[in-house]
């Protein structure tokens, strides 16, 4: 495969520093001038060390999210109320691990493998998004999770569509179809809940209570604090600024909370007319930042039930290539005295 | 044994008859029967195919993009390939 890279290493060898340097800026040049003209970047196009890496980081984070997302959700599937919601509970879950695959396999076309990607996220050297490490404590969290962590991670994930890397736009293409059916189940069921007996409506109201800060911590740091977002703005890998989804996410839910006979937990949230938006109060990013360091309530156990999940499926994936050997094996033992048989008809001898 | 990872495959979708199969993503599996049952787990789950295709990514030969200004050079400057090359006189029919 000859890309750019290997075009530069082999050129080393016969010209000059001046033509290499020559050859590399031109490269650079082609690379800003198809992300400034709205083209796609594919996998085997020349890009920069440090745009690779941000993707890299970037869609590692969020298949890593996407697996470790069916914990939470999958602590309620053989509790859920009725046979209805069990098989949406099941198919949203399985959701999440396609999501999961489409985003390995878009990290991969960067020339990491899924070992490593895997191994990253169970020692820790990859991050998913801290919302997982909060607990599922009723029924009403479903809900709670559909509506408001999956309608943030639809806020996120529509301009993800666009970005500038084509493997991981396709990738986004297709979660978000299936998102909007995650969102929609929700918000039915936090309003069956709502409209039910009074302990229900507490119940959905104590879920949407303890997910919405959460919810809008999603979104990463304000952005004068935001430590990739300038460069990434920059490659087009992201369309809009923390702060700017966090807006718009806010400004979505408060009708749609009202709708539902519920209430978001803000004292300080109210529409202001001048600036045509909701202003909301002050996010607790100590927090925020305590659960990413590993402190919230349930990173130990999410990390823990990943790694044994790995660990109890390893005698399967031995069997499955060992299976796939014995029959590989076989195929060529079966194609080679085919050949035998045929030669030897011809002329008396065999060619094995 | 260790095993190292499965192979790696790329899926086409025919999403309906009539259609030709078209790329959709791809896979890790360990043979290709494994191949096509986790394509329709992961490529099908809301009816999106018919038919599928598995071919193991390394059986795949690709055009270089570093070369892919002189590779497509020779059809750039055939405009008379296209029916909009040609002048016809207005009023001509079925043309």
């Amino acid at each position: 495969m000859a890309t750019a890279a290997h075009r530069i290493a082999r050129t080393r060898e016969e010209d000059s520093p001046a033509d290499e340097a020559a050859l590399a800026a031109a490269y650079e040049a082609a690379f800003d001038a198809a992300v400034a003209a709205d083209e796609r970047i594919e996998p085997r196009d020349w890009m920069p060390d440090a745009y690779r890496a941000t993707l890299v980081r970037q869609i590692a984070q969020h298949a890593h999210s996407e697996i470790i997302g069916m914990q939470p959700e999958a602590n309620w599937i053989t509790r859920a109320p009725s046979l209805r919601r069990k098989a949406i509970l099941m198919a949203k879950v399985q959701d999440e691990a396609g999501h999961g695959l489409y985003l390995y396999s878009a990290a991969e076309t960067l020339g990491t493998s899924r070992d490593e990607l895997l191994d990253k996220l169970h020692s820790g050297r990859q991050k998913y998004s801290s919302i997982f490490n909060y607990p599922t404590l009723t029924w009403a969290d479903v809900g709670a999770i559909g509506w408001l962590v999956d309608g943030a991670a639809i806020t996120n994930q529509v301009p993800l569509c666009r970005c500038s890397y084509g493997p991981y736009a396709r990738a986004m293409v297709r979660i978000c179809k299936e998102e909007s059916f995650h969102q929609r189940q929700g918000y039915e069921l936090l309003q069956a809940l709502s409209r039910g007996t009074p302990e229900q409506h507490e119940m959905a109201q104590d879920a949407v209570n303890r997910w919405w800060w959460p919810s809008l911590m999603m979104f990463g740091p304000p952005d004068d604090q935001s430590q990739h977002s300038a460069q990434s703005m920059t490659w087009k890998i992201k369309r809009h600024s923390n702060d700017e989804l966090r807006q718009r996410f806010v400004d979505i839910c408060v009708p749609q909370a009202e709708s539902l006979g519920l209430t978001l937990p803000d004292p300080d949230l109210r529409w202001n007319e001048e600036r045509g938006h909701y202003d909301f109060g002050e996010i607790d990013w100590t927090e925020f930042r305590e659960v990413l360091k590993g402190n919230g309530p349930c990173n130990e156990q999410r990390i823990t039930q990943r790694r044994a999940a790995h660990d109890e499926g390893t005698w399967v994936r031995e069997a499955a290539a060992a299976y796939a050997e014995k029959h590989t094996a076989k195929d060529i033992t079966k194609d080679r005295s085919k050949d035998i048989t045929k030669d030897g008809a011809k002329d008396g001898e065999t060619t094995a | 044994m260790t095993t190292s990872e499965w192979p790696l495959w790329e899926v086409f979708v025919r999403s309906r008859r009539g259609l030709s199969h078209t790329h959709a993503g791809s896979l890790h599996a360990p043979d290709a029967e494994l191949a096509l049952r986790n394509a329709r787990d992961l490529y099908t789950r809301r009816g999106e195919g018919v038919s599928i295709w598995v071919v193991p990514s390394a059986a795949i030969t690709a055009s270089s993009p570093d070369e892919k200004d002189p590779f497509f050079e020779p059809a750039a400057d055939k405009p008379y390939r296209h029916p909009t090359f040609y002048e016809i006189p207005e009023g001509v029919k079925h043309l």
